[in-house]
């Protein structure tokens, strides 16, 4: 058998050997070659509705397996249309590659028809790119995207390829996968000199706390974190994206910091004598004001990419590298401890967050967003893998939404992408066919990528949609209630009827008013084979807290006021 | 904050200077030159940037840099001995009366004459930067018509080559 192969069939080549086995896509003019010979390959294509949606499916298969996932799309408009989800896994340090066509490269620089410069618009949203416009480069480049993509620091890496290369043969040699390549140091190990003074100032501090960064997550040192934690009797706060890392039912996990983290850790945090940060960036959200924050704390930063040490905070001891190596070695020098005075000390700030728990709250016939988390995580036992879009319903989850394993929350956090939800866990429907997924959107965003309920559709897909529908922009209304004397611009949402929405796509669409509701539709959205959309009408001017207003200090929260919340459960004030 | 060289080199591919300038305006450093050129290696170019920043900017500068695929080495000049060099053309205005004068400083500063003409002369000068910063200061009672620099361009002293290209 001759090994000639055109440009379109070794991008398919090399896609197989690469282990992908879904692709997440939309054809057009300049990718046509490489969607003809894509029928005579092993992989199965997924086509969106947006091409937005592609890359953020690619972005939820990645994120749900840890495995690179594949998006395509033509030039120009198709391009383009990729550029919020290629951005959206660049802040999220999520490992994609993005095929695009590109036109025949007589062409390019002509402004021909649906010719975009795409490299030159992703370049600062890629940890890489190329432009390809020769068959014989199409093998190499795409291996050393997947090496790129998936090594490090993981991110998006984009291939843009023009038609004429696909079109073009050679005899096929499959080049090896790169491991190594001349300007590329993805890995790093810390000095023992440094790691000697952290083990130092962990064995020596009173008060300190672990940060469980979403580097913990990618790097699967959930167990080790787990074993350094209980050793040394650490407790552990999560950023958004390190949710899942450490269990939260765990004794020592105290649940998530920063502008809605839990006032008591916060608080905590700016008591701290100690901080070692695992795999996370000391971003404006989790740091508030950086001029007072974690006034009394070393901090220990381990971190596999060298240019996040000192961008924020400064930092004391930096240990540059993978989370898990790094925390195998700590480990080996870390002193078992109790710290008893430490943890009566953060009993006391926590019985403080308790009284002011909506969760606690008795059911008063309104129906709250926060009740419906919390319900749903009993419901599904915290098992379900939750996507969530961006906004209040998202703080909420991760305020309610116990999660104890790694990998089963995926959520847009550094970008803030509304609309990633649903198309992202399409993409995780694929990484993780057994799993129960809940989707988890508000109606703004939901609206943004609601055309992919065709896809579940057309593909025969099973997600549950629990949509937090207050009628708002949430999130900015919050905003303009607490900081634009509640002028409400433009957040006012006059949304179409979910339900029936659903149902024109031939879903199941149900509704539920009040909280008494919740257990028997979930159990039905549940009992359902295909995707079903579940219309939770929740209470439309409900605020989330507590909260860090931005760039304020840490310990200066914006929490529930107690005389509603005592309001609300009868009692006087 | 200090007056930082660095020497970028990479690798001599398509789009590699544009990823170079759009890292420093994204992660908004200001630099004061950048030169780039050729290396004794094929396939290798070879970048001179200058900025003046704290010690830590300009370590996570050279960190951002690290990530870029194409860049393969980056050495700061800092403490280092190097000879640092610019080339700068001048256009002066010289007529008969003031022609000697000038010719006079162009001798002082080592620089060259590369076109007469009846109004106005051509120099051409290499130096460190202070020094044609020094020319064009006594120049310009003449009248400097224009005036172009290339940048700094940079190299270590002594016999060690740049360091070797390895991973950090």
């Amino acid at each position: 058998m001759s090994s000639k192969r055109t440009g379109a069939q070794i991008i398919w080549e090399v896609l197989v050997k690469e282990g992908v086995d879904v692709v997440f896509g939309y054809p057009g003019g300049a990718i046509m070659p490489a969607y003809d010979a894509m029928l005579d390959y092993p992989v199965r294509h997924v086509l969106v509705r947006h091409e937005q949606g592609a890359a953020h499916m690619a972005d939820g298969y990645a994120r749900a397996s840890g495995r690179v996932g594949v998006a395509t799309a033509t030039s120009g408009p198709g391009a383009t249309n990729l550029v919020t989800g290629i951005a959206t896994a660049m802040l999220d340090s999520s490992p994609i590659v993005c095929i695009t066509g590109q036109v025949s490269g007589g062409l390019i620089g002509s402004d021909a028809f649906q010719e975009v410069d795409v490299t030159g618009v992703t370049l600062p949203i890629t940890k890489h790119n190329y432009l390809v416009t020769r068959v014989e480069d199409i093998a190499p480049t795409l291996r050393e995207a997947f090496f790129i993509a998936r090594s490090g620091r993981p991110g998006p890496v984009l291939v843009d390829i023009t038609k004429d290369a696909q079109q073009a043969s050679i005899d096929l040699v499959m080049p090896p996968a790169p491991h190594k390549l001349r300007g590329y140091r993805p890995e790093h190990r810390p000095e023992t000199r440094d790691l000697e003074r952290a083990i130092d100032l962990l064995n020596h501090a009173e008060r300190p706390i672990i940060f469980c960064g979403h580097g913990v997550v990618k790097s699967a040192a959930g167990p080790g974190l787990l074993e350094l934690a209980e050793r040394a009797g650490i407790p552990v706060a999560a950023t958004l994206l390190g949710l899942g890392g450490f269990p939260a039912t765990h004794p020592l996990a105290m649940g998530m910091m920063g502008m809605h983290g839990e006032a008591w850790v916060n608080q905590a945090i700016q008591e701290a004598d100690l901080i070692l940060a695992l795999g996370m960036r000391f971003d404006d959200r989790v740091t508030g004001n950086l001029k007072s924050y974690a006034p009394r704390a070393r901090k220990i930063h381990v971190e596999i990419d060298p240019s996040e040490i000192g961008k924020n905070v400064k930092i004391d001891v930096a240990l540059i590298g993978d989370v898990k190596e790094t925390l195998a070695t700590l480990l080996q020098g870390t002193r078992p401890a109790t710290r008893a005075h430490w943890h009566t000390r953060l009993g006391e700030l926590k019985g403080d967050s308790a009284v002011r728990d909506i969760v606690s709250l008795p059911d008063d016939g309104h129906l709250y967003a926060a009740h419906v988390m919390h319900d749903l995580w009993r419901l599904t036992e915290g098992r379900a893998l939750v996507v969530t879009d961006v906004g209040q319903h998202q703080m909420w989850e991760a305020q309610y939404y116990k999660h104890d394993h790694a990998r089963k929350l995926i959520t847009s956090g550094g970008l803030g992408t509304m609309g990633f939800a649903l198309p992202a866990a399409i993409g995780a429907r694929f990484a993780m066919p057994d799993d129960e997924i809940w989707v988890i959107c508000g109606d703004g965003g939901f609206q943004m990528t609601a055309a992919e309920l065709s896809t579940c559709a057309q593909e025969g897909l099973k997600v549950n949609v629990a949509l937090i529908n207050n009628g708002y922009l949430g999130m900015v209304r919050q905003w303009q209630e607490f900081f634009y004397d509640k002028r409400y611009a433009a957040t006012p949402l006059k949304n179409p009827d979910f339900v029936k929405l659903a149902q024109a796509h031939g879903l199941l669409g149900l509704r539920v008013t009040r909280r008494g509701e919740i257990p028997d539709v979930v159990a039905a959205a549940r009992a359902e084979p295909g995707t079903v959309v579940v219309d939770f009408r929740v209470e439309q001017e409900d605020s989330v807290y507590p909260m860090v207003p931005a760039g304020a200090d840490l310990g200066n929260m914006i929490r529930r006021p107690v005389s509603t919340v005592l309001a609300e459960t009868g009692e006087d004030p | 904050m200090t007056e930082h060289t660095l020497i970028v080199t990479v690798e001599d591919r398509p789009g590699v200077l544009n990823r170079v300038a759009s890292l420093f305006r994204r992660r908004n450093y200001n630099i004061d030159s950048l030169t780039v050129g050729h290396t004794a290696e094929p396939g290798v170019s070879r970048m001179t940037v200058v900025l003046v920043a704290d010690d830590d900017t300009v370590r996570r500068l050279e960190a951002n840099l690290y990530k870029l695929v194409n860049v393969l080495y980056v050495e700061n000049l800092r403490g280092q001995g190097a000879v640092v060099r610019d080339l700068a053309l001048f256009k002066v205005r010289a007529d008969q009366a003031t022609r000697a004068q000038v010719l006079q400083l162009v001798e002082v500063f080592r620089a060259r004459v590369v076109d007469v003409g009846a109004e106005a002369l051509v120099l051409e000068i290499t130096g460190a930067p202070d020094k044609i910063d020094g020319l064009e200061k006594v120049l310009e009672p003449f009248g400097i018509l224009e005036m172009v620099r290339t940048g700094a361009i940079a190299m270590t002293r002594g016999a060690e080559p740049p360091r070797a290209v390895e991973a950090a």
